[in-house]
Order: C-alpha cells, then sequence, then structure tokens
C-alpha cells in the first residue's frame, strides 16, 4: 500500500483492451456479469463458456495469469463460506468420498465459486485495463447519476491526500514510540483519525470556495474524454452475445 | 462483508438494487437541500475520509487486526444523509474500481453497509441522546452504541437477504447465529473506535459533530482521555451485555426496524414499499421466535468468549508492563 491508489488496479499496457472505450467495456462487463448470474446452477457447460470468454478476455488484456490470480484472492472469505455450506447446509445428505454432506450445501458451494469467481473475473479485467478517471467517464456516458460520477471523482482525487497524511502521521507517531498492540491503545490512532476528519471536512469547504471562484454554479461539467478510443462494438457486441445466448440455451435447457 | 455475484439469487438481488437505489437518490436529495452547490465537494470529501479509514488496519487483539466500516461514524459526524450519501459512494466505487463487491450485488452491498448501518446507527444515536441527560459522556456511549448496533444491523441485513434468496440451504439460526455473533465482536471494535473519534473531534471542533449541534451537550468530551481508555472499554462492555440481552431479540425482525426508520424520516415512498415487500416476517412468521432465541443465546455464548479472550489479553500485556 505504499503506492498511490489513484490507479486502483490498473496495470499499464496497450493492448486492445485497454484502447478499448471505457463505457463500451463497462456495457460488455455488466451484460457478462448478469448472464453469469441467471445460468441456472447445474448448466455445466455454461460456466465453461464463461470460463473460456474470461480467458479470452485475459489474454486480449494482456494480464499475466499469475497477476490475475492474485487479484482473485479477495474473493478467498467467501471461499472459506463456500467449503462451509456443504457442512452446514440442510434437507438430503449425500456420501462425498465417504463424508454424509448436505446436497443443497454441495450446490450452494458450487453456485459461490463459480458465479463469484466468474463475476469477479469481469471485474479485475475492466478494472485492469480502465483507469480510474476512464472508469468514472465511462460511468457517466451510460447515464449513471452525474452527482454520483461527481461525488465518486473528488473521493477518488482526495483519497490518496488523505491517506498519505494519515500515513505520514503514523510515521511520526511510531517515532515516537506510538505502537498499538490491541484495541486499548487506539486514543492516539483515534486522535489522528479524528483530526483527519477535520481538515477532510475543511478541505471540501476549501475546494468548494475554489470552485466557486472558478465559476461553479453547483452543476459539475461533464468528465471530457482524454483519448481517442477505439470502439469494437462488433467484437464486445459478439462477446455479449455469446454469453447471453449461452444463458439462454442454459435457461431453455433445464 | 462485500458480498460477491452468485451469492444471493438475481431476484433478490434486483429487489435490493430497487431499495437501495431509492435510498440513495433520497440520501442525495436530502442532503442537497441542506447543503446546496456544496454538496458535490463535500460529501466527495468525506467519502475520501471514510475511505481511507477502511484502508487502514488496527491491531485489535492477538495479533489480528481490523479496520473501520464507518457507517456509523459518518451519519454522527456529518448527519444521516450526507453520511449514507458518502458511504454508498464508497461502496459504489469499490464494486467497480476495486472489484470488491460483485456488480450484481451492488444493491445489496449498498443497503447493508450504508443505507441499514447508516440509518440504524443514526436512530440509536438519536434515541439514546434525546432521551438521557444532555452530557458529552452519555453522548459517547451512544456513539459506541451505534457503532456496535450498524454493524450487527448490517451483518442482519445480510441475515435476511441470506433467507429470501440464499443459496445452500442452511438452517437460518445457524447462519443468523454466526453472522450476528461475529459482527457483534467487529462491532464492539467498531464502537470503541467511532467513540473514541467522536470525542475527539467533539474535543477539537463540536460544531462540526452534526449529531450532537441541536443538543446543548454539558461536560466534556474528552473524558475518554481523563479517564483512561479502560475505562470505557468497561462502560462500553457493559452496555454492549445490555444491548446483548435486550438488542438481540428485536434484531432478528430489523426490517421492521429499517420500515419504522422510512417512516420516521420521511423516507422516499418506493423505498417503504421495497421494506415491506421484502419483510422477513412476511415468510417467517413462526420462525421468528425460534431464530430471536437462537440468535440470543449464539450472542451471549459469542459474547462471552470475546469478553474472555480480550480481558485475558489485556491481562497478559499488564504483565509483561512490569519492568524487569
Amino acid at each position: 500500500m505504499s503506492t498511490g491508489h489513484a490507479h486502483a488496479l490498473f496495470i499499464h499496457g496497450h493492448g486492445i483492451l485497454h484502447r478499448t472505450a471505457p463505457h463500451l467495456k463497462l456495457v460488455t462487463m455488466i451484460a457478462l456479469v448478469f448472464a453469469v448470474v441467471a445460468t441456472p446452477r447445474n448448466a455445466f457447460w455454461a460456466f465453461g463458456v464463461y470460463a473460456v470468454i474470461v480467458a479470452v478476455l485475459v489474454a486480449l488484456a494482456g494480464l499475466r495469469p499469475k497477476q490475475f490470480a492474485a487479484r482473485l484472492l479477495i474473493e478467498v472469505p467467501f471461499v472459506i463460506f463456500a467449503v462451509l455450506l456443504p457442512f452446514l447446509g440442510g434437507g438430503e445428505r449425500v456420501e462425498v468420498l465417504g463424508i454424509a454432506v448436505s446436497r443443497e450445501g454441495l450446490w450452494g458451494a458450487w453456485t459461490i465459486l463459480a458465479k463469484g469467481t466468474l463475476g469477479l473475473s469481469f471485474s479485475i479485467i475492466l478494472a485492469s485495463t480502465t483507469t480510474v478517471p476512464d472508469i468514472l467517464s465511462g460511468l457517466d456516458r451510460i447515464r449513471v447519476p452525474r452527482v454520483i460520477t461527481a461525488i465518486a471523482g473528488f473521493m477518488i482525487r482526495y483519497l490518496d491526500v488523505v491517506v498519505s497524511e494519515f500515513r505520514r502521521r503514523r510515521i511520526a507517531m511510531s517515532s515516537r514510540g506510538y505502537e498499538p498492540q490491541w484495541i486499548g491503545d487506539v486514543k492516539p490512532w483515534a486522535a489522528s483519525a479524528g483530526s483527519m476528519f477535520v481538515r477532510s471536512y475543511e478541505r471540501g469547504e476549501r475546494v468548494y470556495q475554489a470552485m466557486v471562484a472558478r465559476g461553479y454554479t453547483g452543476v459539475m461539467p461533464r468528465i471530457q474524454a482524454t483519448a481517442a478510443w477505439a470502439t469494437p462494438w462488433p467484437g464486445a457486441l459478439s462477446v455479449i452475445a455469446t454469453a447471453w445466448a449461452t444463458a439462454a440455451t442454459a435457461m431453455v435447457l433445464t | 462483508m462485500h458480498i460477491p455475484d452468485g451469492f444471493i439469487n438475481g431476484v433478490t438481488s434486483a429487489g435490493a438494487g430497487v431499495i437501495a437505489a431509492g435510498g440513495v437518490g433520497a440520501a442525495l436529495r436530502q442532503s442537497g437541500k441542506v447543503l446546496q452547490d456544496k454538496r458535490i465537494p463535500m460529501t466527495g470529501l468525506v467519502a475520501a475520509f471514510i475511505f481511507a479509514l477502511q484502508m487502514l488496519n488496527f491491531p485489535v487483539a492477538a495479533g489480528t487486526s481490523g479496520h473501520l466500516i464507518g457507517g456509523a461514524l459518518a451519519v454522527i459526524l456529518v448527519g444521516p444523509w450526507l453520511g449514507v450519501a458518502a458511504v454508498s459512494t464508497v461502496v459504489i466505487v469499490q464494486s467497480f474500481l476495486f472489484a470488491d463487491g460483485g456488480v450484481s450485488a451492488l444493491g445489496l452491498n449498498t443497503l447493508n453497509m450504508a443505507i441499514i448501518s447508516g440509518l440504524v446507527g443514526w436512530v440509536v444515536f438519536r434515541g439514546i441522546t434525546r432521551v438521557l441527560p444532555k452530557r458529552w459522556t452519555i453522548a459517547l456511549v451512544a456513539t459506541f452504541a451505534a457503532g456496535l448496533v450498524s454493524v450487527v444491523a448490517a451483518a442482519t441485513g445480510f441475515v435476511v437477504q441470506y433467507s429470501l434468496g440464499g443459496v445452500g440451504d442452511v438452517n437460518l439460526a445457524t447462519v443468523f447465529t454466526a453472522m450476528v455473533g461475529v459482527h457483534f465482536l467487529i462491532g464492539i471494535g467498531e464502537g470503541l473506535i467511532t467513540a473514541a473519534v467522536v470525542g475527539l473531534v467533539a474535543a477539537s471542533r463540536p460544531d462540526l459533530v452534526f449529531g450532537t449541534h441541536d443538543l446543548n451537550l454539558t461536560g466534556s468530551s474528552t473524558r475518554i482521555g481523563r479517564g483512561g481508555i479502560g475505562g470505557f472499554v468497561g462502560v462500553g462492555l457493559a452496555v454492549a451485555l445490555v444491548l446483548a440481552l435486550v438488542v438481540a431479540p428485536l434484531a432478528s425482525s430489523d426490517p421492521d426496524g429499517l420500515e419504522r426508520v422510512a417512516i420516521d424520516q420521511g423516507f422516499a415512498d418506493d423505498a417503504v414499499d421495497g421494506a415491506a415487500a421484502d419483510s422477513p416476517l412476511a415468510d417467517y412468521g413462526e420462525d421468528t421466535v425460534g431464530v430471536s432465541m437462537a440468535g440470543a443465546i449464539g450472542i451471549a455464548v459469542t459474547f462471552a468468549v470475546g469478553v474472555g479472550a480480550l480481558g485475558m489479553w489485556a491481562l497478559m500485556r499488564r504483565r509483561r508492563r512490569v519492568p524487569t
């Protein structure tokens, strides 16, 4: 966490996905996630098709498999839950490797692992190939209310400022012997957090006054696109069509 | 606590999405009325502050560490609407930019972590500070309670969603006991840190604590400092114990609470309709008593274990501090 978070999960690259317009990537990602969620759980082959789509996109994005896998680790808490499900689940029991486990629990574990991992994969591919300002301008482009994208933009812009300010305080406190061991040592930390709030709030007021001085009237200007984007609609649409055809076939067959 | 895709079925996720959109919309509208054109930069900076706090871990005990969730802190510092709007922004950004929480589960996550946790925290804080004597000590205990209950309420929100559309057919009482038990412990930490932060903001800029601006509190907000954190932990744990025994049975009917909050706060109509339609009481009329009993027992046990562990840890530390 020593590096800035301004670009979140972004990895620099020049692949086709990096050059694709953010709104196009967002639309594709959302369509893919909903196709996965809508697919019946027992259509195993459909999840295979989605896995192939993920693999193709990861290759197109130029992500190293190891890098990609490391980012999937964010899912671990829910994987633990999924592993426990067959033992906690109720209803009919089935024998697996000599242990009686719940049939519904097994299905639940599979659903969480399959759908959760696939959904997360699409999110990671988007976030790895798109910078934060570009995701925000993409959200703006697909008609997410301007208020939300504008607030998110401010949040991202000042996140690093706030975090690095807090880190400097932590370093100053450590160099004076403050090493918290348990929650009872929270007071100096909380004092830091408290003054961070006061500073953030006051900074918000100063930012607002600076904006007013520059002609702000309460409406944020549209975020300008900064690059000449590729818009491979045929490619995006064929990926979406493949996913939804798979989902629809799975729904009909089961 | 960020729910991934596929954890809760599509219908429940979509329903939660509609309620969450209504709630976020209402929060943005109401905060706009208060702040006018200051709304965007102020909400952005408050959201950056909450997000920053979530990124910074603090040691809890025995080598584990946790971070603040910040729902109650946000609403007490900047008021319910601005607070809910700021925390919602954090959740939305985490989903799209940090791949934390599924995109199809965005409504569920926003509902639990921003709306339920924020509004429940606000109602608890205001409820206690209005009824009890107007003193800073009381306000800080109320802050502790709000932090604790906000986390438990968010976990309860998850349990309700799981009961409506979760996968795996796990006994509801088991899920409730596990989720609420664990989050009760997390909530104690959340409450303590929230109270400490609010107390220290109030020490320098009491005018910036929105939750107390109209209460004319007396006494010192730095009591935490003078009484020592140990004393405050003691009071906090006593409050937690009372809450465990009194609130646990109520917590299982939490959506009722949301409904009541929604009506109290003059919430958007669509949100009220949604909450009523999603009420688990409709489906779990007979189960509720059993669930709340199991929940109460589970909380009491988890609580006893947690307090014991924390006490042991404190004792061990005290011994280590003895100069050798």
